[in-house]
């Protein structure tokens, strides 16, 4: 069998057969899984409404992804995008508020605030791997719980008490009218090129120049890299930045597009969290991480319908779901079975 | 020979596919025949649905109050679960406040209500697009005409609360575990305050926010500090987190049968919560949140066209919003003549029980 068909084959085969499973555990709990599909379906694709917020929920998946799999590049383990997502989600809507200026200026300037906060939570921990060598999973993972609580706290004192900012001024908001209108009013929001933009952007850095040439290097073997002439210090505080600065804009869409505001939240969004699996399932390159994104995405906001058409429980709900992503995930095995199917065939 | 592989491969997942389309067909049936047993929804009937926060029906808290008015209103007028009749949608994040609102109202329901002070923005923003749609929401203001704001006077029902252990602590210590750090719960706090200190003023009480309404190994640990220092009664606004109060409570009189420790439940009558055993129960009282009535009396002036959009209804003492529930014996005759008292006192007006929490 071709390599090309074999490629192709694999995420279609592991999804029909997440499918199938997920219509199994529904069906044995006594639920209707072709009712349930439809739901599904109908959640992610019904009409311009549910295709809207559909898109909505894949923009910050796309930038979580981007975010991990640029890292994953470079050799390191990004575990803490979700802290990176919170303070980037802080900054932009702290600047969307906060100043005013005209629209020009004002967007872009909240869109930067998010990627340097991101980009400065993520440089924390690329330097103290460099410097110190503390691993990086450790530190990123302490620092999601440093960002989630330091947000908590100035959010509460940004609204003297309360748990929220302000909403963000029209000139620093995502949200346009003319996508509202088009959608039936879903949250849309502008976000979306941006973060189209940034797969562009990371496939351009990684591919294209010579810094990403040094970075990818130094993911594939330091030693060598360094041998070679390469700091690798220096690189892999870089990488930690620019993943930082993902993770940021990808706070940015939830600050000035989703929410228009920021609020105290009791535990973590998940969005980086799941950004990990987004990037493993687009197997770490900038269009694959599209494909993650659009995935988990449309599974995330479509499954919101399964209770309200289906009448399917939100635990089951999200049981089908995992499945799903579950068997998306271990393509390997369903690559595996083609090989011994194709080899058995061939002895013949 | 490729093709061969292929035409197989495919034959196998349509075959799969026919049958477990199949077992969906009967089921299709089954739920058919289902829908018209109890299929007592009537075109013109008044449908009421409801989107829970985070915490889901079953949060023991105002989820479930709300739900079961839902429930009650339904019941009282031949609906069913189901569209046009009454449902509910659950809110796994604050991202899907909006969704969940919008489903329900393009399902045709004739009143939505959306429970908890995280929803004003979605419900504002709603309403603004769906000027004809009914809404209603539970423990915030949204300034739209077409919804009905819901808040209560946490403070009054906290009061008697903060009476009741004031009068009955031996320690001289009383705690309160809050959840999340918001004007709701401050109330709770305040009133909760007023009260104790009005029996006792020189009474000691320890207060801690958690932070959170859905982690019940904070609310333990609040408790296990306050009553290992001498805290005799907890007063706990946490939604799930205060399950964990109950818990400490209910370990430590497990272990030592003569231990003095009480806790006030909310919201709901939270006896249950505070079983031991048989004979034992630590659940003092409840300080109960009527929002299950609030629910029904909307929805049935709503059906009666009598739906008050763009006005704040707020229920407090006197309204029967709030009260204290039956204690079951563990409150003493002497102490009930003291809460009634100030339950009179309150709902004449006589006094005033603060909102904003005390500084500290």
């Amino acid at each position: 069998m071709s390599n090309r068909v074999v490629n192709i084959l694999v995420p279609v085969i592991s999804i029909i057969v997440g499918l199938l499973v997920g219509a199994v555990v529904m069906l044995v709990s006594g639920y209707d899984p072709v009712k349930g599909y439809i739901a599904l379906w109908n959640g992610i694709f019904g009409d311009s409404y549910s295709i809207g917020n559909t898109i909505r929920q894949i923009t910050p998946y796309i930038l979580a992804g981007l975010a991990v799999a640029f890292a994953f590049r470079t050799g390191l383990f990004n575990i803490g995008v979700e802290g990176q997502l919170l303070m980037g989600w802080l900054a932009a809507a702290w600047v969307g508020y906060a100043v005013e200026l005209p629209r020009i200026i004002h967007l872009p300037l909240a869109i930067l605030a998010a990627a340097v906060a991101g980009a400065f939570w993520a440089f924390l921990v690329g330097f103290l791997k460099a410097r110190l060598n503390v691993h990086e999973v450790i530190s990123s993972i302490m620092l999601n719980y440093t960002a989630l609580y330091v947000t908590n706290a100035v959010i509460k004192s940004l609204s003297d008490g309360g748990f929220k900012t302000e909403t963000v001024l029209p000139s620093a908001t995502l949200r346009a009218q003319w996508l509202r209108d088009m959608t039936d009013n879903s949250s849309l929001h502008l976000g979306i090129i941006l973060s189209l933009l940034m797969v562009l952007v990371m496939w351009f850095i990684l591919e294209k120049t010579t810094r990403g040439y040094e970075l990818k290097a130094v993911g594939f073997n330091q030693n060598a890299a360094e041998y070679a002439g390469m700091s690798v210090k220096k690189n892999i505080i870089l990488a930690m930045t620019i993943s930082g600065v993902f993770a940021g804009l990808a706070g940015a869409m939830e600050a000035l597009g989703t929410f228009q505001n920021a609020s105290i939240k009791a535990g973590f969004t998940g969005v980086g969290f799941d950004g990990i699996a987004v990037a493993l399932l687009g197997a770490n390159t900038p269009l694959g991480v599209v494909f993650g994104a659009t995935l988990f995405g449309s599974l995330k906001y479509g499954a919101l319908n399964m209770p309200n058409a289906a009448g399917i429980p939100e635990e089951m709900v999200s049981i089908i779901i995992a499945l799903i992503i579950f068997f998306v995930a271990c393509g390997y095995v369903i690559r595996l079975g083609l090989q011994k199917f194709g080899s058995k065939k061939e002895g013949n | 020979m490729k093709k061969r592989k292929f035409g197989f491969a495919l034959t196998a997942v349509l075959a799969a596919g026919t049958v477990l389309a199949a077992c969906g067909d009967e089921e299709t049936t089954d739920n058919g025949s289902s829908t018209t047993e109890e299929g007592s929804n009537s075109g013109d009937a008044f449908s009421v649905a409801m989107v829970t926060d985070v915490g889901g029906v079953d949060d023991k808290s105002f989820n479930q109050s709300a739900w079961e008015g839902i429930q009650e209103f339904g019941a009282a007028n031949g609906l069913s679960k189901g569209d046009g009749g009454f449902d509910y949608l659950q809110s796994a994040s604050d991202a899907d406040y909006n969704t969940n609102i919008n489903n329900l109202l393009r399902r045709d329901f004739d009143l939505v209500f959306g429970v908890g002070f995280m929803m004003a923005d979605a419900m504002g923003e709603i309403a603004n697009e769906n000027p004809d749609a009914k809404l209603a929401i539970i423990d915030s203001e949204v300034d739209a005409p077409n919804v009905v704001s819901v808040l209560f006077k946490e403070q009054e029902g906290a009061f008697l609360a903060g009476a009741a252990a004031a009068s009955m602590s031996e320690s001289g210590k009383i705690g309160f575990v809050g959840g999340v750090d918001i004007p709701v719960i401050n109330r709770f706090h305040a009133g909760y305050v007023a009260g104790a200190q009005a029996v006792n003023p020189d009474i000691e009480i320890q207060v801690q926010y958690t932070g959170a309404f859905d982690k019940a190994d904070l609310g333990k640990t609040a408790a296990n500090l306050m009553y290992s220092s001498g805290v005799d009664i907890i007063f706990h606004a946490a939604g799930g987190t205060g399950n964990g109060v109950f818990s400490e409570a209910k370990e430590r009189k497990a272990k030592d049968p003569d231990a003095n420790v009480w806790v006030i439940g909310v919201d709901a009558d939270q006896y249950d919560e505070g079983q031991v055993d048989a004979d034992t129960n630590v659940t003092l009282t409840s300080m109960l949140k009527g929002v299950n009535a609030a629910v029904v009396d909307i929805s049935t002036r709503a059906q009666d066209g009598e739906f008050n959009g763009g006005e704040t209804l707020v229920y407090g003492l006197k309204e029967g919003g709030v009260q204290l529930a039956d204690s079951r014996g563990a409150i003493p005759e002497d102490v009930m003549a003291v809460i009634e008292d100030y339950t009179a006192k309150i709902s004449s007006g006589e006094i005033t029980v603060p909102e904003e929490k005390p500084a500290k």
